[in-house]
């Protein structure tokens, strides 16, 4: 897995609530077999009208904004627990999420890919929305390691929280499979211990 | 220390603990699917890493299965690879596969229960949401992402951070005609799609006690809709004569020790829940939805609520649906009676029972997709196929089929389509399509009249 320490970056705003995996990457796309070529298809419905057109005003088709930031609304990626939403969105060149919730299996997912999603409190995303469409040069500053998301130029900034082991693991690009290979002897003692399996 | 159910089940499956992080939570049974599977054999594969315990997983085709001619080829060349790419996986691995057209095949959900694989007291995941259903059985079972699916792989383990506790009880009496599916539309009606984000929930008092399995595994299946990872129901007399003489349940003396240990696991009386909420059943009325998520639902006979809010507006606007207009009465021209939330016999019992007699209207296209092959050949044995057809309904082979419209099951743009399912997001089922949730009960009398009805008017 890829490490992550610092970023800064513009963002792209999706001022929508309770977007769910179904937007992110619909189930017609979950029929390949690996991992890569899911940004193609990241809110392949919002991106393109019915009639299969660009729909130009969707914020990820606006050329007002770019970036490696996604700012989104509340409960971002509730529903399903397909990781291919984590895969589009990464694999589109998003390394952050900025929320003021998200949904717990989304999350997991992102960070088993070395996305970070960031919490921020209501208030907070309100000021990120604000500074992103009125100035869509904004820059926003991530550090992992003193926890804290800023808006460079301004005063505005906002300690998250994350679990500290994720925090290692994203820092040095380690990943769970690694640390629970190390426990093997710690399992298999368990699975002796417990009749009831 | 007093200890709920989820802590009892919980702390018996902790293998090890990092400090200041997450537990390393051991997994008693792993099931998988064609969908979100083929990325973690193949990441175990480039790694060199074998499937630790291939005896504790169990796999079945059922995202992506066709839902007619299931005896044929399946002509979607990336569907097929998808299941052929399952097949090669789980021979290579030793994984027991009932694959498509096996009498066990079925949606995952449906199947591990009926076969006894679901038991109380256990550990169970898989990469799918709707994980949370076996949660009925007093089990700690929920979905994961394809990264957890190749650590269970490679350890039968997982890293977990023990979620916080949340109780749902609701006593008194259902009403006629309201059903585990209108019990849990309106429970997330009232918290909202994100009230149960970082909680396991417990559902209880009289109104689960009372519900057969099928019910309670309707009710645990949504939990997810709420937010909540999973949904647990204590286990007690209704789960042991369910599980007692399954195919893959213990025998004789071995599940007599099992029921004794199983009789230990309810919550104990005092134990503290970090959040709780009260229902009382008789406020319950047959529910539909009229938005785009699950937490968007009303009663049949209430109106569209009147709200300012850009999020809300988007939703009515993609449901073609007015605030503060009633429900009843819209034409409604496809139903879909399936899915891992109501396609157990019990479902089609009910859809049955109230076709008898009637026929479908002649807009309706609806289809009926048993969950698995099991109530598949049940629903022939009990005659309830022969009402079906006789009433002009179709009956299809098992699957997820419209529920998510990974197949060619999928409802065209802008129609609505009053289903069983667990999820109306925009474009779930189908490009454009506009999903009503409800139960079987709501969508067996929605085909038959062709249009919404208040459903209480006949049942008083």
């Amino acid at each position: 897995m890829e490490k992550f320490i610092t970023l800064q970056s513009r963002a792209i705003p999706l001022d929508i609530e309770n977007i769910d995996t179904d937007q992110i990457i619909p189930a017609r796309f979950l029929k390949a077999t690996d991992r890569k070529g899911f940004g193609d298809n990241v809110f392949r419905d919002w991106r393109y009208n019915k009639n299969g057109d660009i729909n130009e005003e969707f914020p990820l088709n606006d050329t007002t904004y770019m970036g490696s930031i996604l700012v989104a609304g509340d409960n971002f990626g509730c529903g399903s627990s397909r990781e291919h939403a984590a895969w589009a969105i990464a694999d589109y060149g998003f390394k952050v999420v900025v929320s003021s919730f998200f949904a717990d299996i989304f999350k997991g997912n992102a960070l088993n890919n070395g996305i970070l999603p960031i919490q921020v409190s209501p208030e907070f995303l309100k000021v990120l929305f604000n500074n992103i469409t009125s100035d869509p040069e904004t820059i926003i500053s991530v550090n992992l390691e003193t926890q804290i998301i800023s808006i460079q130029g301004t005063d505005f900034s906002e300690q998250f929280d994350i679990d500290p082991y994720k925090k290692t693991c994203l820092i040095n690009g380690y990943d769970d499979i690694d640390y629970l290979l190390s426990k093997k002897e710690e399992i298999l003692a368990f699975e002796t211990k417990n009749e009831n399996i | 220390m007093k200890k709920t159910l989820f802590d009892k089940v919980w702390d018996a499956h902790v293998v090890d603990a990092i400090e200041n992080g997450p537990q390393i939570l051991y997994i008693d049974k792993h099931l998988i699917h064609e969908v979100t599977s083929p990325q973690a054999f193949n990441e175990l594969k480039d790694r060199d890493i074998p499937v630790f315990r291939p005896n504790q997983i169990v796999a079945t085709a059922d995202h992506n299965t066709p839902t007619t001619n299931q005896h044929l080829p399946i002509q979607d060349t990336l569907s097929r690879h998808q299941l052929e790419q399952l097949s090669k996986n789980c021979t290579e691995n030793g994984i027991t596969l009932f694959e498509l057209g096996h009498k066990y095949n079925g949606i995952v959900h449906v199947m591990s229960p009926e076969l006894g694989i679901t038991q109380p007291g256990m550990t169970i995941v898989c990469g799918d949401s709707h994980t949370s259903t076996h949660g009925a059985f007093g089990t700690i079972a929920f979905g994961i992402g394809t990264s957890q699916v190749a650590q269970v792989f490679a350890s039968q383990c997982l890293l977990l951070t023990k979620p916080k506790s949340l109780r749902v009880s609701v006593n008194g009496k259902l009403k006629n005609g309201v059903l585990p599916k209108d019990v849990i539309l309106y429970v997330i009606s009232k918290l909202g799609t994100n009230a149960g984000t970082g909680y396991f929930c417990e559902y209880a008092g009289d109104v689960f006690e009372n519900m057969s399995m099928e019910g309670r595994m309707t009710v645990c299946n949504m939990s997810i809709e709420m937010g909540a990872r999973g949904g647990m129901i204590a286990p007690d007399q209704t789960t042991f004569d369910y599980v007692e003489g399954r195919e893959f349940a213990p025998k004789g003396e071995d599940f007599k020790q099992k029921v004794a240990y199983w009789k230990t696991l309810p919550t104990d009386n005092g134990a503290k829940f970090d959040k709780e909420y009260f229902f009382d059943a008789e406020d319950i009325e047959p529910m539909v939805t009229y938005g785009t998520n699950p937490g968007m639902g009303i009663k049949v006979t209430e109106n569209i609520p009147t709200l300012d809010d850009a999020s809300f507006e988007k939703s009515l606007k993609y449901m073609d649906f007015k605030k503060g207009e009633s429900l009843i009465n819209k034409p409604i021209n496809f139903v879909f009676i399936g899915s891992c939330t109501n396609s157990r016999i019990e479902d089609f019992r009910v859809a049955a029972q109230y076709i008898k007699g009637k026929q479908k209207a002649p807009n309706v296209t609806a289809w009926l997709v048993p969950g698995s092959k099991l109530v598949e050949t049940q629903i022939i044995e009990e005659g309830l196929k022969d009402i079906f057809t006789a009433a002009g309904f179709e009956l299809r082979q098992p699957g997820c089929s419209a529920c998510l419209a990974m197949n060619d099951d999928k409802i065209p743009q802008n129609e609505y389509c009053v289903s069983t399912s667990n999820r109306n997001f925009e474009g779930r089922q189908g490009q454009g399509a506009r999903t009503i949730l409800a139960s079987p009960l709501v969508a067996a009398a929605t085909a038959v009249e062709g249009k919404i009805i208040d459903i209480t008017k006949q049942l008083n």
